[in-house]
């Protein structure tokens, strides 16, 4: 992964008033999976079309390796793209789909023909070569649509929802079989999606974007576990966000005091550098957040009253109300067991949390009106 | 709670009985005006009133003339299809891939001259050809002839006139495939590496060949039995199979040589949707299917993919010789030359008809240029009683036609869409049929049995007579509708309580109003226009509209012509207007 095979330098996207891309930079390297994930509206399928040249960009540039595509037609960039609904020609045969690339690039007709085969070999569909794509079922149009994309070995592949119309367990199986294909292609792919699991699965870096911006860039740990802002925080998995005021620095940690009750605390400082007495909010995970039965009254610390308790299967889920009103409800997790000492509606219990699973994040309401102020 | 009580009380009705109350309506008008009529006429053709006799077809092959107006009709229909297939494809191409606005204002233009009657729009072009026509005044004027040279009576002429009749067909009949092409597969194939050439030549050509096919078989049916045109703007060279026909009913009233001729031009009509069902399938002709055509010739499908691919290379090199303008232009917005051409033919089409306005407000009768103003002929043309009932009956059995195509042809449509019978098909090509069977044959055998029937210049036979042509139309168009419908309302109708009927009432027939009163209009519109039929069962005395647009034009041409013909493209216009409107407010609430 040392040398880059995308860079893209401060390429925007207008349309009329509504801004579909701000001006964005972004470098993917070489070999790399990388994800494009957000709501529907964010910016990611406008990345995904101007990086395919099937959209002109407002400004900013677009390199492939050392090439500048920025204005380059798609039939002259070096890329491969699969549609969300596969796109695969209805009057042409599978093999003559697979094919249609490489005669595109002037290869002789019995060579195209070998590489076709061999690339439904590798799609595990070496049977299917004269059928039509009316007579497939999703998940083989899906791998036909990947066969035909990898058969030419373009230097990236761009995937737009690839997976959106399969029925779950049929997604899970083809998540890996796209990993297994990337593993062995070594080409660089870039996936959009909106489905927060699919890119923990598949990614290297997920590039998490919101209202037309890059979000947060970075692996799927990164993301989770030290997000950047609270759009972040909130969009990959469950999480609970206490409203804290920032104290001194110690280390990589910093004094953290909860609520309205002041209740110390720490939580790693996430790389903020944000003066002491900022408003911020503390992240920690469902699962990171201990219960239990309050040992006296006299220690401070956060109780929360419970109003439900869901086992989900695997785990079960503890939502609560803290006592201090300032915090907002928050939910605990943790492995479903065969206890007799169930949690009841209504129980209150403390809570507690190891400060390496705590994150400060920046209040981006508190924030926003600090700028406004200034 | 009451339900079910009632519900196991009353017997349940045998399972047949539904389907054949929706579909019997339809079928038995069809047996009665259709089949009867047209077996009527082709029994003439072998049945002198006293026995077997084949002497009208001695007839028909002993003189030269039937085969040589056979050829020409042919030769007529032939250059008709190829002209206006090829010119409808650009127009059909760019509505597919506009969008919005820009949509709606070209399907705009190109239904007002769908449903501006052919009259009006034959008519325009013996203004425009005639010898004091708009080509010969205007070149008069600017001294680059001396006198007029002859444009009109001739095959020029009448191509012109016909392809410009069609054209509208053709482009709504293309435009059926064209919109369910998926978008994405020509940037697929551009992101796999197929220039814009290649990518429509190997691409999209071929995946809207269906579309190019069925209009090709709905205009060239509807040009052999098309006489409009050649009366108007055609010689005696031009003659069409279908005036001999009218000749024969009407002047030496010999019914067994117009059956022998009625044989001869059905007898083309099914060889040529024969040769189609062979190669493309009925399917392409509902727009359901695009690109599901069989391959069985894989020869010819390979020699179709190499020529298609050498037409691919040579349109990318002759692209390549144009500097590119924007440098990446990969469909998001159609190439300014296409709009430029297309509202290039757009305007040419519409112009005919808009150039009957300033004749109407003119004094100088129908000569062009128009002078000064006048509103003499409107004032000719609201005096004229001849004009006014002709007006009145047209409204009443347009009015009429639309109701009873709408009772029988609703029921039907629903069974088409919702049941699960045997022998849909084939019902469903029957309700079809008065589409494919050409008018004049329909026309001439209805006359007939009007005639025995007493049926002739009355309403009644008239609203009979165009139910039976409009009635697919409306079949055709509330099977599209109901198959966006969503039969599940119905279900959540009848699981809150509502009876079938009930659930109907109140949540069926709002959602579906909008198509409703399209499918009226639709058929409003076909018996408003229709000639045909009226010709002969108008009687000479009870015209409708068209009739008496057609005497006039036929016998003796007044600028009261340029008055009702303004009036039709306005109250055209407005329709569609009204009815774009209504269908949008639908979809907004």
């Amino acid at each position: 992964m040392s040398s880059s095979s995308l860079t893209v330098q401060g390429l925007a996207k207008r349309y009329g008033d509504f801004v579909a891309l701000a001006p964005t930079d972004l470098v993917v390297a070489d070999g790399e999976f990388l994800t494009l994930l957000g709501p529907s509206g964010s910016g990611k399928t406008t990345l995904l079309s101007l990086l395919a040249g099937l959209v002109p960009p407002d400004e900013g540039s677009v390199r492939i390796g050392a090439q500048d595509v920025t204005y380059a037609p798609p039939y002259e960039r070096d890329i491969g793209v699969v549609f969300q609904n596969y796109a695969l020609f209805p009057h042409m045969t599978i093999e003559e789909n697979i094919a249609f690339p490489l005669k595109m690039r002037k290869v002789a007709a019995a060579e195209a023909k070998k590489q076709a085969r061999a690339a439904l070999e590798m799609v595990h569909l070496p049977h299917i070569a004269g059928r039509y794509p009316r007579e497939l079922s999703g998940g083989q149009q899906q791998r036909v649509a990947l066969a035909r994309c990898m058969v030419y070995k373009p230097s990236i592949i761009l995937m737009d929802e690839p997976l959106g119309a399969l029925d779950k367990k049929l997604r899970e199986h083809m998540q890996l079989e796209i990993k297994r294909l990337h593993r062995e292609m070594g080409t660089t792919v870039v996936y959009v999606t909106h489905d927060q699991e699919e890119a923990m699965t598949m990614s290297d870096r997920i590039c998490l974007m919101n209202a037309g911006r890059i979000e947060q860039l970075g692996t799927p740990a990164d993301l989770y576990f030290r997000p950047r802002t609270l759009f972040v925080a909130d969009f990959l998995g469950e999480s609970n966000l206490l409203p804290a005021a920032l104290g001194t620095r110690v280390g990589d940690e910093a004094e953290i005091r909860l609520g309205s009750d002041g209740i110390p605390g720490r939580a790693l400082a996430n790389g903020q550098d944000l003066p002491a007495g900022s408003a911020v909010r503390v992240m920690v995970r469902p699962q990171n957040l201990g219960v239990a039965r309050p040992a006296g009254d006299g220690v401070p610390g956060v109780r929360g009253r419970v109003s439900d308790v869901m086992v989900t299967g695997s785990l079960t889920k503890v939502y609560m109300e803290p006592l201090d009103r300032a915090l907002p409800p928050l939910v605990a997790a943790f492995p479903t067991r065969n206890e007799a000492d169930a949690i009841r509606i209504d129980d209150v219990l403390a809570l507690s949390w190891n400060s390496r699973d705590a994150v400060v994040i920046p209040d981006a309401a508190a924030s926003a009106g600090a700028a406004k102020a200034a | 709670m009451t339900m079910p009580r009632s519900a196991g009380r009353r017997a349940a009705p045998p399972a047949w009985r539904k389907p054949v109350l929706m579909g019997a309506p339809v079928v038995l008008l069809l047996l009665a005006f259709l089949v009867y009529p047209v077996g009527q006429l082709l029994a003439l053709s072998v049945y002198n009133g006293e026995g077997f006799t084949l002497a009208p077809y001695k007839q028909l092959f002993s003189s030269s003339l039937y085969v040589t107006v056979l050829w020409i009709t042919l030769k007529i229909s032939l250059a008709t299809t190829l002209v206006a297939v090829a010119g409808a494809y650009p127009i059909a191409y760019l509505i597919s891939i506009a969008k919005g606005p820009a949509k709606s204002r070209l399907i705009f233009w190109v239904l007002l001259s769908f449903w501006t009657s052919f009259l009006v729009r034959a008519f325009a072009w013996v203004i425009i050809l005639g010898r004091n026509g708009v080509i010969n005044g205007t070149l008069m004027s600017l001294g680059i002839i001396d006198r007029p040279i002859d444009l009109l009576y001739g095959f020029g002429a009448v191509l012109v006139g016909m392809v410009h009749a069609m054209l509208p067909l053709a482009v709504m009949t293309m435009l059926a495939v064209m919109e369910n092409i998926d978008r994405t597969l020509p940037r697929a194939a551009s992101t796999l590496g197929a220039r814009p050439g290649t990518a429509f030549w190997t691409v999209y050509f071929p995946l809207s060949l269906p579309g190019v096919a069925a209009a090709a078989i709905m205009v060239f049916v509807s040009a052999i039995g098309f006489f409009i045109v050649p009366a108007l703007l055609g010689g005696r060279r031009e003659t069409m199979i279908t005036q001999l026909i009218i000749d024969q009913v009407q002047q030496t009233l010999n019914w067994g040589l117009a059956g022998s001729i009625s044989v001869l031009l059905l007898t083309v009509v099914l060889a040529v949707f024969v040769l189609y069902d062979r190669v493309f399938g009925f399917s392409t002709l509902t727009g359901e299917t695009a690109g599901a055509t069989h391959n069985r010739d894989t020869a010819m499908r390979r020699l179709g993919g190499r020529v298609l691919g050498l037409l691919g290379s040579a349109s990318d090199a002759l692209l390549g010789l144009f500097p590119r303008r924007r440098p990446h232009g990969t469909g998001e917005k159609p190439a300014a030359t296409l709009r430029v051409l297309v509202w290039a033919m757009l305007g040419l089409i519409s112009l005919p008809a808009f150039l009957m306005v300033p004749l109407s407000f003119g004094n100088a009768g129908l000569a062009w240029p128009p002078t000064g103003f006048s509103l003499q002929w409107y004032e000719q043309l609201l005096q004229s009683p001849l004009w006014m009932q002709a007006l009145t009956r047209s409204l009443v059995v347009a009015f009429g036609t639309g109701l009873l195509s709408m009772a029988i042809g609703v029921p039907a449509a629903f069974l088409m869409v919702r049941s699960r019978m045997r022998g849909k098909g084939a019902m469903l090509a029957f309700i079809l049929s008065p589409v494919i069977v050409p008018r004049m044959i329909i026309a001439v055998g209805l006359f007939y049995v009007f005639a025995q029937m007493g049926l002739v210049g009355t309403i009644l036979g008239l609203v009979i007579g165009h139910t039976v042509v409009a009635v697919p139309y409306v079949v055709m168009t509330m099977t599209a509708v109901l198959r966006n419908y969503d039969t599940r309302l119905d279900l959540a109708a009848q699981s809150l309580g509502a009876r079938p009927l009930a659930a109907l009432r109140h949540v069926t027939f709002p959602i579906l109003g909008a198509g409703m009163l399209s499918s009226f209009l639709f058929a409003f519109a076909t018996s408003f226009d229709e000639l045909t039929i009226s010709l002969f069962s108008s009687g000479g005395l009870s015209a409708t509209l068209p009739k008496q647009f057609w005497d006039e034009v036929t016998l003796q041409v007044s600028p009261v012509i340029a008055a009702v013909s303004t009036g039709l493209l306005v109250f055209v216009a407005v329709l569609i207007y009204a009815a774009d409107r209504l269908r949008r407010r639908s979809l907004a609430s």
